[in-house]
């Protein structure tokens, strides 16, 4: 009995063997009779793989590195770097450490790489470009004498002999900082290696991404209030009515961006053609002209006209969609047309409301030349910043954090989308 | 890591940088900051020096800054081959090395023989860069739209007894100066005070009294548009840009030079240039006399050397930040101070600005 | 209010979308309380617009349209209370199949207890008791088919219109909504107007049909009636098939007359409907099914040789061209019996049928 079991236990596993070899086999040739048309696919593709790869993700990449990347600073101070390595941070360094320190001063001005090293030091502790470049020039003007090197730094400036000086550079030698990471939140270290918050009058980033976002949050509902009644009207004129709207809600795409946005400046300054016109209608007095360019005001105007046919093409495309008899049976069925448009017709427009203020919403995060132009003082928006440490400040560290901050919020954003609305439903038109 | 920033920077830049001078028999690219600046350089220098070598020079404009230069340097492939810089960013690039030195030695002397470290104001020769003009920020007004004329910087940040939007650069360079002299402080001592922490405080807190009244301009042309638009009714601007209005556009602009911030543009070689020989040539020719003299009758900038001054046009003279009736109450420009602390007063201003 | 009274009344209703021609012309219709009343007719007749001018979607350009006694020119579709099956079903696709049917109920605002004992009735009605929480999307044609039919039926309207209800569903589970249809509308008694083209579907299920041509009503009338007797040449050649032949009126009695063919000189015998004179030209109807074949000589009024051309098994009848004269293709619809002949194509035999099944229409 038992040995019949046995038996037939062993034909089963070896049935079950035969079939998997089977299906093995089976997977084998399929694989070989697509390979060809996965050759010809991949072929297809690649010019666009390629140009993704060195045009967007090696870029990518290169500024997800620079926001960590610490710099030069310690190949540049060789004598200084080793010093410090085992410095507690609790005391001033010893006498030696300050000679690596003149030493590696007086051969980077020899070098003429004192202006890298200042520059990045100075990302950490602000000043300490003006403390290295005077006492590069004074130690060269300086003549031997028998005073250590640590009271003749001091004497040169007295920051010499604050922790906080040498713990900016201790913190800039290693290869991976979240300097910039901090800085972007406006927090930094102090003293004592410590992260502490900076004082309101110096800290601009956390208010700004709110800023940034409430001004996206902004346009992003005016291109719904003005798009949605032109989408709804695009969806149910006949067709060559319809055609014509259509090119007037797509004319902004033919003109361009500077061309559009000076035009508003035109419009809405303080001497401008809105303003003109109230004056003369003595609706408002020459006195008391309204402030509608250089400030958010303007910012969120004119984004709102630019983006506004990224609202209203996704849901014109989804009411296209929606058969018209819907509101009929709605009403047939005894709602009110109000009613029957909040409970029936709205809803099914969701997908384009969703797709439309997405699409808004995540250009108008990173929007940079309209509030660049329009926004004033108080219309400057994230990317404004990070332009502004691209070209200005030259602090590509903190461009590159605040920029991989941005672009995390932005895919935050669409993973919610994702969870709450399902991109499936994502209608683009 | 670095390697792979390397890396990607020279992938990315290298492609752009293949297309572009593939076809560089002798040709040199200039880079300025275009306008009727770039206009007076093209007719001063660039024009003769295509005539007398044969070499095309490639003009294109930037808006200042070191970003750009920085990013072609740090990736090997550079394409500019002389560059028209600010004071602050000569002696920054200088200590970054991101230009080459110049020897002084090199340069033509003045037409009177003298050696040309004699002959060029001692603030034009730099390390890496050699004195192009003499500019001036100032501040103007129409006199068609003020019914009484403003004279004197204090009356800029007088908003009392000139109601108005006043118009600055989006910059604390030059803003902080002329802050200290509208509170009193005078000329010579603007730098001393602003080196401490305190006078850093007077000055931003003499900027914040008009805050509300600033509209903010970038771009040199952007000055003298606000005025024009009515936008402002005083604004600082770059004197050539006013003189520009005033001369072609025929604007009732008037200039106050009272508490005027003179400034040097420098020509400079960017480190790896790709025609260091004739860049050099073209930096030599540049600023001879006879060109800088010749470049003044276009743009009311004066040349930053005396016997080149000498040959400036009697009609043009005036016009010049450096004529003696200009400077009276007037402050030129400390390089070393702004190269030291334009980081920090950068990183203030902004978050003066943003709050 | 009085049974008797007409429920639904068109009174001299005339439609015109562009202001130059008329979609419907003169419509008159009295339709009484519970009747099932079907708008037949091809499309474009006018069927549809005057259902949709009854719903109140649009407008009548002129005449009288009147529900219960009162005119409802001016009601709001909201306002009228009549339930409406479309085309498409028109589900809401964002709700359930209960949300669906909680619809109606809800803007009525009634309670919610009863709100869900409404529901469970009318899907109890259709069947559908487990599919509540499914979403349109997920059901069937049919199922689709009858929750519409719930939701129109939920808040209990006096009146419910259709139109084309069953047009997507396929040939069984057509018929077997029809009977559906027919089943609920005896069940409950609610008065239903039905518009479809399909002539079959109508004849299954009004009490009362009528026929549309060119934005007039040209026959109203009982489904047998329609059949036997129709009124005019478009009403027998749209209801049913049937055999035409044009031809001159020879002779004219009140309940005879003797048409010769246009193409040979037969006479036939027919019955008169609406033909004006002596002389004048007339249309020829006979139903397939009427004809005799192999009649008694003499025994109808009608008889005549034929060669049998084409011959077709359809299981519960055979159907048999024939020629007929120099070229009359002619149809014959057998009935498969026992007794039947056996026809072959080329056989030669005889046909025959009675003067009064053969009607005769004014050209």
């Amino acid at each position: 009995m038992n040995e019949m079991v046995a038996r037939t236990d062993t034909l089963n596993t070896l049935t079950a063997d035969a079939r998997e070899f089977e299906g093995k086999a089976l997977r084998a040739q399929l694989a070989r009779s697509t390979r060809l048309e996965k050759a010809k696919a991949l072929l297809l593709v690649l010019p666009l793989l390629l140009f993704i790869g060195v045009m967007f993700i090696f870029p990518l990449a290169d500024m997800m590195l620079r926001s960590t990347d610490n710099g030069p600073v310690a190949e540049l101070m060789p004598d200084t770097a080793a010093r410090l390595l085992d410095w507690d941070q609790f005391t001033l360094p010893d006498e030696a450490t300050y000679a690596a320190l003149a030493r590696d001063i007086q051969t980077a001005q020899k070098e003429r790489t004192l202006g890298k090293i200042a520059t990045r030091l100075n990302f950490e502790l602000s000043g300490i470009r003006s403390l290295l470049t005077k006492s590069a020039r004074k130690l060269a003007q300086m003549e031997s004498s028998d005073e250590s090197w640590k009271q003749r730094l001091v004497q040169i400036d007295q920051r010499w002999g604050e922790l906080a000086t040498w713990s900016a550079i201790k913190r800039v030698l290693p290869s991976v900082t979240a300097t910039f990471y901090l800085s972007s939140l406006d927090l930094a270290y102090d003293a004592k290696g410590e992260v502490v918050r900076k004082p309101p009058e110096r800290a601009i980033y956390v208010d700004n991404f709110i800023k940034t976002f409430a001004i996206s949050l902004g346009v992003t509902l005016s291109c719904f209030i003005l798009g949605f009644p032109v989408a709804y009207l695009l969806s149910v004129l006949p067709t060559a009515k319809a055609n014509l709207l259509m090119i007037c809600v797509l004319l902004p795409f033919w003109t361009s961006l500077l061309v559009r946005t000076t035009s508003w400046i035109a419009l809405l300054q303080t001497h401008g053609i809105v303003n003109d016109l109230l004056v003369w209608l003595g609706i408002l007095s020459e006195g008391n002209r309204l402030d509608m360019m250089y400030n958010m005001f303007g910012t969120v105007v004119a984004m709102t006209h630019i983006l506004l046919p990224f609202m209203i093409l996704p849901l014109f495309s989804v009411m296209k969609s929606i058969d018209p008899s819907f509101m009929r049976a709605a009403t047939s069925l005894g709602a009110s047309p109000f009613t029957a448009f909040i409970r029936v017709y709205l809803p099914q427009t969701k997908p384009g409301i969703a797709a439309g203020s997405l699409l808004v919403f995540i250009l108008a995060i990173g929007y940079y030349i309209t509030p660049a132009l329009v926004g004033g003082r108080t219309g400057q928006m994230i990317s404004n910043f990070i332009a502004y440490h691209m070209q200005q400040s030259l602090n590509w560290g903190l461009a590159a954090a605040l920029a991989v901050i941005l672009l995390i919020i932005v895919l935050i954003l669409y993973w919610l989308f994702n969870r709450i609305i399902g991109i499936d439903k994502l209608k683009l038109g | 890591m670095r390697k792979l920033i390397r890396f990607t920077s020279v992938m990315a830049l290298g492609l752009s940088c293949t297309i572009s001078i593939a076809s560089a028999a002798e040709r040199i690219t200039v880079v300025s900051f275009g306008g009727a600046y770039t206009n007076a350089q093209k007719k001063g220098s660039h024009e003769p020096f295509m005539e007398k070598t044969g070499v095309q020079i490639l003009s294109e404009d930037y808006n200042g800054g070191l970003g750009k230069l920085r990013a072609q340097v740090e990736s090997g492939s550079v394409t500019w081959d002389v560059v028209d810089l600010e004071t602050s960013d000569v002696i920054r690039a200088c200590d970054e090395g991101l230009i080459d030195t110049i020897d002084v030695n090199d340069l033509e002397p003045g037409t009177d023989g003298s050696a040309a470290a004699d002959d060029f104001m001692p603030t034009a020769v730099k390390k890496c860069g050699i004195g192009a003009i003499v500019w001036s920020t100032v501040f103007a007004y129409d006199k068609t739209k003020l019914a009484t004329a403003p004279h004197s910087i204090a009356d800029f940040f007088d908003t009392n007894k000139y109601p108005g939007k006043r118009g600055m650069k989006r910059s604390p360079k030059v803003n902080l100066e002329m802050a200290l002299m509208a509170d009193g402080v005078a000329a010579t001592d603007v730098y001393k005070v602003l080196s401490t922490p305190e006078g850093q405080t007077r000055a931003f807190n003499k900027l914040a009294q008009i805050k509300d009244q600033l509209v903010w301009w970038k771009s040199g042309a952007q000055a003298p548009q606000l005025l024009a638009d009515g936008e402002v009714v005083m604004t600082t601007a770059y004197n050539g840009r006013i003189y520009n209005a005033v001369k072609n556009e025929s604007k009732s602009f008037v200039i106050v030079w009272d508490g005027q911030v003179m400034d040097i543009d420098y020509w400079a070689i960017p480190a790896g240039a790709p025609n260091k020989a004739r860049a050099q040539e073209f930096l030599v020719f540049a600023t001879a006399p006879e060109q800088l003299a010749r470049q003044s009758k276009f743009i009311s900038y004066g040349p930053p050397r005396k016997t080149a001054a000498a040959m400036v046009d009697e009609s043009m003279k005036k016009h010049i930040p450096t004529a003696p009736v200009n400077l009276t109450n007037a402050l030129a420009a400390d390089a070393e101070f702004w190269a030291d602390y334009e980081d920090e007063l950068n990183e203030r201003f902004t978050a003066w600005l943003a709050n | 209010m009085n049974q008797n009274s007409s429920f639904v009344e068109f009174r001299n209703v005339q439609k015109s979308y562009d202001g130059k021609t008329l979609v419907v012309k003169d419509f008159n219709l009295s339709i009484t309380r519970g009747e099932f009343v079907t708008m037949l007719g091809p499309s474009g007749s006018g069927k549809t617009t005057c259902l949709m001018m009854l719903a109140g979607f649009e407008t009548a350009t002129y005449g009288d349209i009147l529900l219960d006694g009162q005119p409802i020119n001016k009601v709001p579709p909201q306002k009228r209370g009549i339930g409406m099956v479309f085309q498409n079903y028109a589900l809401f696709p964002h709700m359930t199949v209960a949300e669906n049917l909680a619809f109606p109920l809800e803007v009525r605002k009634l309670g919610r207890n009863v709100i869900k004992q409404k529901i469970g009735n009318a899907l109890e009605m259709v069947e559908l008791g487990e599919l509540a929480n499914r979403r349109p999307a997920q059901l069937s044609g049919g199922q689709k088919q009858r929750v519409a039919l719930a939701r129109a039926l939920v808040f209990e309207p006096k009146l419910v219109l259709m139109d084309e209800p069953l047009g997507a569903l396929d040939k069984n589970l057509r018929e077997q909504m029809q009977y559906e249809i027919k089943r609920i509308h005896e069940n409950l008694g609610v008065t239903m107007v039905y518009v479809t083209h399909d002539q079959s579907e109508a004849l299954t299920m009004s009490d009362r049909i009528a026929v549309f041509n060119d934005g007039i009503v040209q026959q109203l009338a009982s489904p047998a009636t329609l059949y036997e007797e129709p009124e005019n040449a478009f009403v027998a050649s749209f209801i049913g098939e049937n055999n035409r032949f044009s031809g001159t009126v020879k002779s004219l009695d009140s309940d005879r007359c003797i048409v010769t063919l246009d193409d040979d000189d037969c006479n036939i015998r027919a019955l008169p409907i609406n033909i004006t004179g002596h002389g004048s030209r007339a249309i020829l109807s006979l139903r397939p099914e009427r004809v005799v074949i192999d009649p008694e000589e003499g025994s109808l009024p009608n008889i005549f040789k034929v060669r049998a051309e084409g011959v077709t098994y359809l299981g519960d009848h055979i159907r048999c061209s024939v020629n007929f004269g120099q070229r009359h293709q002619f149809i014959i619809k057998i009935p498969n019996s026992e007794q039947h002949p056996v026809l072959k194509p080329g056989s030669d035999f005889r046909i025959g049928w009675a003067g009064r099944d053969c009607r005769a229409f004014n050209a």
